[in-house]
């Protein structure tokens, strides 16, 4: 137990600045009120969905969590469940094979709800491309308010991002 | 040549890699399959090819490892009703792949399990993509699938369905448990969810280009699998890379190896309700990632591996600045070793739990870490070395536990040996040696066939390619070791509870979209 108390004391607090929101990568116009916005903004919950990514958007979303970007500091989290999301994190070009899966959880997702999609094939379908097993970008299969683009994109890039959505908390 | 005395005739392929080729008829394969089998070699990959417009029909690749390396054997099939032995009867491993074969080409095994892999219903049942007659561009309507999970009767069984959207950060995928109370009587999973006609996409990229593809089969494994694609396109040109690049290969792949394990020592204490480890071990894995970006100018070291060398050498001062993070790291790793070994909460959860026995293990032909933490001493690093594997005597990890725990001391081994590796490939590199980083791939010969067998993080990952005409991809198949450890999963379950999976799985950690290929 010293050692591990010793090891936190030791490593310090991490932490770095947040990015700031960034509107060119609005895909569509705000569609929440201010009011909605300014208590989102303290409190936001993201469902992450891989919708048939090849995991390199996953390992910089897993990222977010470390100490140096403490997403949750911001008072953002991750929710297991689609029900209790505010925020849809998609990534990959929608496999065919997941297109059923992901307008479920977005119709299981209340109102009012954001979605972000995330990486080369979330916002264009990438290498990837449409196929009979691909759907390509996540826009053609659910409506997206923010894309965020990047191979994968950084930790910093996927902030920007999701602070975007809920207007630049 | 002969292999393992058998009859069959093999060619050497060309090339870095030691790696044999035969065609056979259906009694040569099955015999040969059963020698390799008998020989304690293992199954590593299956998959056809459509060859009806060279006037033959369709053709079944096979590939083992042995100890002389790489054995391909090809079966050719007719045109009308392509049909083949059940390899599953002699190696399991077979099974998802024959049935994934089918799916993309309709060539179906004699094996009594028939059921669809890669296809969820959502492409009609006569649609074959890999045929070279079919459309890739072609869409269908997405549909719900029955799928005929086996079923676990008795008093007090029931059934957890979970995903394919599972309740974390993760790929997804259908795992189907039947228990008792919280004990797993047996998991049954249902993959292919992230398929997304990776192969098909091939045929539509130039050679040259098709490494890109390769480096997002699995994220995860994108040096691993770019390094592959390119080892079969140098065989299959007749290209050496410069060998200060294959040094830098090797660099970049170490470097993949050790930020995964980072990450997963972190995850496995995380999944122990030990967060002090999550935390300090993904920060370790942020700084590791962070000289990557800033030496070679990308955090998971996607792209850098090209066809006839890499595309980024070591920038001055880069040895120093990585010598001092083996050494900081190597420290931190030591120091967090100790306390997850004398943390009693943590090895509780990790000893004995998830365990997959040697033996079986050995039948199901489990490469990989999770295959060295079960006594499968395959390592292509230390027993099929390529260059500079040849000079680098990487020492195999190994345990014969085959439980979590076991797992973890090989990814902590694992890193210390790796990080060992890249001190003694930076006194190379900063060495005299020539500054060449590429050597212009020569252009491919129609029907020219090369193969790349790389040992990633993971496990071994291997690239079948046939060039085309003017530069074009003909047939490009990928295999990640996941494919092939999966299934042991369903059996490290059992008998365990139900809140241990996410521990027992996050310890094999195996990739969705490499399998969904």
């Amino acid at each position: 137990m010293y050692q591990l108390l010793k090891q936190i004391i030791v490593t310090g607090i991490k932490t770095e600045v947040p990015p700031v929101a960034d509107e060119a990568l609005r895909v569509i116009a705000q569609r929440l009120e201010k009011a909605m916005l300014d208590t989102l903004g303290r409190a936001l919950v993201i469902r992450q969905i891989d919708a048939g990514s090849c995991n390199g958007c996953e390992l910089e979303i897993h990222a977010l969590g470390n100490a140096y970007y403490n997403l949750e500091g911001l008072g953002i989290r991750f929710a297991a469940s689609p029900r209790h999301a505010d925020l849809l994190l998609v990534t990959g070009p929608v496999a065919k094979n997941m297109e059923v899966a992901l307008k479920r959880a977005y119709d299981a997702t209340p109102e009012p709800k954001l979605v972000v999609a995330v990486g080369e094939c979330g916002c264009g379908g990438g290498i990837f491309g449409e196929s009979y097993a691909s759907c390509g970008r996540v826009a053609n299969v659910i409506p997206v308010d923010v894309a965020v683009p990047g191979c994968p994109p950084t930790p910093l890039a996927l902030m920007q991002g999701i602070l975007t959505a809920i207007g630049g908390k | 040549m002969q292999i393992l005395n058998h009859s069959l005739q093999f060619e050497a392929l060309p090339g870095a890699l030691a790696a044999y080729r035969a065609t056979a008829d259906e009694a040569r394969l099955l015999s040969f399959a059963s020698s390799v089998r008998q020989s304690g070699g293992r199954f590593v990959a299956l998959w056809g090819s459509d060859e009806r417009d060279r006037n033959a029909g369709f053709a079944l690749h096979a590939a083992f490892g042995i100890a002389e390396g790489l054995a391909l054997v090809t079966l050719p099939l007719p045109a009308d009703n392509p049909e083949y032995p059940d390899l599953a009867e002699i190696f399991p491993a077979a099974n998802r792949l024959q049935r994934a074969t089918y799916d993309l080409l309709g060539i179906r095994s004699r094996g009594e399990d028939q059921r669809p892999w890669l296809r969820h219903a959502n492409w009609p049942a006569d649609y074959f993509p890999l045929r070279r007659d079919s459309d890739p561009a072609q869409q269908f309507e997405t549909q719900n699938e029955e799928y005929a999970f086996v079923r676990v009767e008795g008093d007090g069984v029931h059934e957890i369905p979970v995903g394919p959207i599972h309740a974390g950060i993760i790929e997804p995928g259908h795992f189907r448990f039947s228990i008792v109370g919280e004990k797993v009587l047996r998991l049954e999973q249902r993959l292919g969810w992230t398929h997304k006609g990776i192969e098909k996409r091939f045929e539509q990229l130039p050679l040259s280009d098709g490494y890109k593809l390769a480096g997002r089969v699995s994220g995860d494994t994108t040096v691993a699998f770019s390094w592959a694609y390119c080892l079969a396109a140098e065989t299959l040109t007749g290209c050496t890379p410069p060998p200060r690049a294959l040094w830098l290969r090797a660099l970049l792949l170490e470097r993949e190896r050790i930020a995964n394990h980072l990450g997963d020592l972190g995850y496995l204490g995380n999944d122990a309700a030990l967060s002090f480890g999550l935390a300090q071990f993904l920060r370790l894995k942020e700084d590791w990632q962070r000289l990557s970006d800033q030496l070679f100018g990308h955090r998971y070291l996607m792209d850098r591996i090209v066809p006839g060398g890499v595309a980024c050498d070591l920038p001055p001062g880069g040895g120093a600045l990585m010598l001092a993070q083996c050494e900081s790291i190597e420290r931190e790793v030591r120091i967090l070793k100790d306390i997850y070994d004398e943390h009693a909460g943590l090895q509780d959860r990790f000893l004995t739990t998830g365990r997959l026995l040697p033996a079986l293990a050995g039948e199901l032909s489990i490469s990989g870490l999770v295959g060295r933490a079960s006594s499968q001493t395959w390592d292509l690093r230390g027993q099929n070395p390529i260059a500079p594997y040849d000079q680098l005597n990487v020492q195999v990890a190994s345990h014969r536990n085959g439980d979590v725990a076991a797992r973890v001391a090989v990814r902590f081994d694992e890193i210390f040996e790796a990080l060992r590796a890249t001190r003694q490939i930076l006194v190379v590199l900063t060495d005299e040696l020539c500054r060449d980083l590429i050597e212009p791939l020569p252009s491919a010969r129609d029907g020219a066939f090369g193969v790349g067998w790389i040992e990633g993080w993971r496990g071994d990952v291997l690239v079948a390619l046939e060039a085309g005409p003017d530069g074009s991809i003909r047939r490009c198949h990928c295999h990640d070791a996941s494919s092939r450890i999966w299934p042991a999963l369903e059996h490290a379950v059992m008998g365990n509870i139900v809140p241990d999976f996410p521990l027992i799985n996050k310890s094999f950690n195996l990739s969705y979209s490499g399998q969904d290929v």
